[in-house]
């Protein structure tokens, strides 16, 4: 079994057409990857979607609960009782752990422990697209930040790097935990990752995101560069804020916080 | 030359058994894994790498080790080396096959695995790790075999292999500068974002794979026939010296700067892994022994007499592995989720089925690298003292 040079030689040239091969092909497909992926022809369009969460209007548990009812249904997003696997698309969180670089005791009264709704930002620089090793998750012209389900490796670096734990992973198999399933969505499979994808499937339809649908009135959803578009309008009227706009990835999801309104 | 992994006494094999026992014991809780998914591991949406990446990012460390056996004897004609490269090459290849295998074990959808080669992303690093730790893999099979095969010929070996050498150098360093990156360049994770990760895991690499090397050396030399060389053993002993001091250095730095700054974010993951924060300290155990472990190993590293002392030096050299280890194979990539982008804590424990796992992948790691040496180790043999014609 002793391997001469010879073989070695073999082995080596081999490896060496290899390497060109895959070389030439990634020359050619990260041109493909540049260029964003063009959204579906039909139904609502925009340049750049953008949310505008107006938690002013929120005032009771029911406020968010139906809405996050709305989207986990609509999506077949399943409920683990147990933690550790947790999936989730929208949900909420208090403020003060939803914006934690905002630390400020001083805050009018209930606002520290009021929710927020949180869900994936759809990042203009989105880090999760720029360390996914197989364009898994990508982004559309139109702003949102997809995911495809079937060519995810479930390496999980997307959920490293998104510093709003958007992303959730399907640490089991989730059918089982759907409480009802729609038909019309898909179900994932065990090792794969997910999250909130904009109704990216509604939108093709011609109908708004599920949430703000059921949210009736409380968000806003439209074309952050349409300068005449209600979300524009609703952003130069109202004192707005972003989850940790430092960091540059120019989140598209707005929150609306108010003052010493009631609060839930 | 391969045959003389086929040939051995008993013991050999019963080792070779009972590592075999032991991976094949990991494979069947893999499947079971496969079947469930990651979910019978300890990992949460929170802590979403464990020690899986955590040994796969130690064991880089060791792969890229080799280069410090590589640079003074092919750069500097450093002779007293010509024996044991070989042994640095192997454990090289060795290692970056368990960093393969703790990557594919770490998979969601490992059926998956060419979509990263079928769909090349330049602009993830993951994709160039898995370019540099193959190309890394192969340039070592080729070179050591190659030398190794000269050797028992007797003949110098053949030239084209010295371009090989040359480029094994930069890239040992590609490897972990690359597995560094993976994590410095995330934003949102300020416990890994910091500039000089990729100097501080050359440093600990520098230090943890020789220190295993004059083990795995010591041991060469109490059960076969092949010494190689006392004074081979102790300038690897002071390559571990120097770089451990670098490697604490480093520490000290981030320490400094992660303190002094009082910013929250930067202090909260040191708070975690050597305080505890919010009343969760799973790891402080563990990381307060890496740090005594380390001092240990730096007071006794600075006697030139403990060195020379084999028994002492060994001593050392585990301290020196167990530390390194606990810091980067545990605490390094644990922190750098604790706590979470929401500021709350999620603690993470590997499993039971997650521990198998991982010391199958470690045994398989050691089978191979038991069966590389058993060929070199045969060579040397019937090659008698004195130094190797390249
Ligand atoms: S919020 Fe997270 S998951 Fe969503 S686009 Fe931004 S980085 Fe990606
Ligand atoms: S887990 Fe899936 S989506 Fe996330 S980085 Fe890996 S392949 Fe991409």
């Amino acid at each position: 079994m002793s391997m001469d040079r010879r073989e070695f030689l073999k082995l080596a040239g081999l490896t060496c057409i290899g390497i060109g091969v895959g070389g030439a092909q990634l020359l050619v497909r990260s041109r493909i990857a540049s260029s964003e992926y063009a959204p579906a022809a039909e139904g609502l369009q925009a340049n750049r979607w953008a949310m505008v969460i107006d938690l002013r209007k929120f005032r009771t548990e029911e406020d968010y609960d139906k809405l996050i009812k709305a989207c986990h249904y609509i999506h077949n997003v399943p409920s683990f009782p147990d933690k550790y696997h947790e999936v989730k698309w929208l949900w909420k969180e208090d403020f003060e752990h939803s914006f934690p670089e905002q630390k400020n005791r001083y805050l009018p009264e209930g606002i520290e422990k009021k929710p927020v709704l949180l869900l994936c930002n759809h990042c203009s620089n989105a880090p999760c697209v720029r360390v996914c090793p197989t364009k898994a998750t990508f982004k559309l012209s139109n702003g949102i930040t997809a995911q495809d389900y079937h060519r995810c490796i479930g390496c999980r670096f997307c959920m490293a790097a998104c510093p709003y734990g958007a992303r959730s992973f399907n640490w089991v198999d989730p059918r089982p935990y759907i409480k009802e399933v729609n038909p019309e969505f898909p179900t994932r499979t065990p090792g794969v990752v997910e999250k909130c994808n904009f109704c990216v499937e509604r939108l093709s339809e011609g109908l708004r995101p599920a949430c703000v649908e059921a949210s009736e009135g409380k968000i806003l959803f439209g074309d952050l560069r349409d300068e005449g578009s209600e979300v524009r309008r609703y952003l130069a009227e109202n004192f707005s804020m972003r989850r940790k706009p430092e960091l540059g990835t120019e989140p598209a999801v707005f929150y609306i916080i108010g003052g010493g309104e009631e609060h839930v | 030359m391969f045959e003389k992994a086929l040939q051995g006494r008993p013991k050999y094999w019963l080792w070779i058994l009972f590592l075999l026992g032991i991976t094949g014991a990991g494979f069947l809780v893999y499947l079971q894994q496969l079947k469930i998914g990651l979910g019978i591991t300890g990992m949460s949406r929170d802590v979403s790498w464990g020690f899986y990446i955590s040994q796969f990012t130690f064991l880089v460390g060791v792969a890229a080790s080799a280069v410090m056996l590589v640079i003074p004897y092919y750069l500097h004609d450093y002779k007293k080396f010509s024996k044991i490269v070989i042994l640095g090459e192997f454990l090289a290849v060795s290692a970056v096959l368990m960093c393969i295998l703790f990557i594919f074990v770490d998979m969601g959808q490992p059926m998956r695995i060419f979509n990263v080669l079928l769909h090349p992303t330049p602009n993830s690093i993951l994709f160039w790790d898995s370019v540099v730790l193959t190309g890394y893999l192969i340039l070592n099979i080729v070179i050591g075999w190659t030398t190794l095969e000269a050797d028992r010929k007797e003949v110098p070996p053949p030239q084209w292999v010295k371009p090989l050498i040359y480029l094994s150098v930069p890239w040992a360093v590609s490897i972990h500068t690359v597995t560094a990156f993976i994590y410095a360049g995330l934003p949102g994770r300020p416990f890994w974002m910091t500039a000089i990760m990729a100097a501080r895991f050359l440093a600990s690499a520098f230090a943890s794979g020789p220190a295993f090397l004059i083990i795995l050396a010591l041991l060469i030399r109490k059960l076969t026939k092949f010494d190689p060389g006392k004074e081979a053993i102790q300038a690897i002993a002071k390559i571990v010296a120097y770089a451990m001091y670098a490697n604490f250095f480093f520490f000290l730095l981030e320490v400094f700067t992660a303190l002094y700054s009082n910013i929250p974010g930067h202090m909260a993951s040191f708070q975690y892994l050597f305080a505890g924060l919010d009343g969760h300290g799973k790891l402080v155990p563990l990381m307060w022994l890496s740090v005594i472990l380390a001092i240990f190993a730096l007071a006794m590293l600075v006697f030139p007499s403990v060195r020379a002392n084999e028994t002492t030096l060994a001593i050392t050299c585990v301290a020196v592995f167990i530390s390194l280890w606990i810091d980067k194979g545990f605490g390094l990539v644990i922190g750098g989720f604790v706590p979470n982008p929401f500021e709350r804590v999620t603690e993470y424990w590997p499993t039971l089925p997650e521990t198998v796992i991982s010391v199958a992948v470690w045994a398989f790691g050691f089978l191979v690298l038991t069966m590389l040496y058993k060929v070199a180790v045969s060579v040397r043999e019937a090659q008698g003292p004195g130094e190797s014609l390249h």
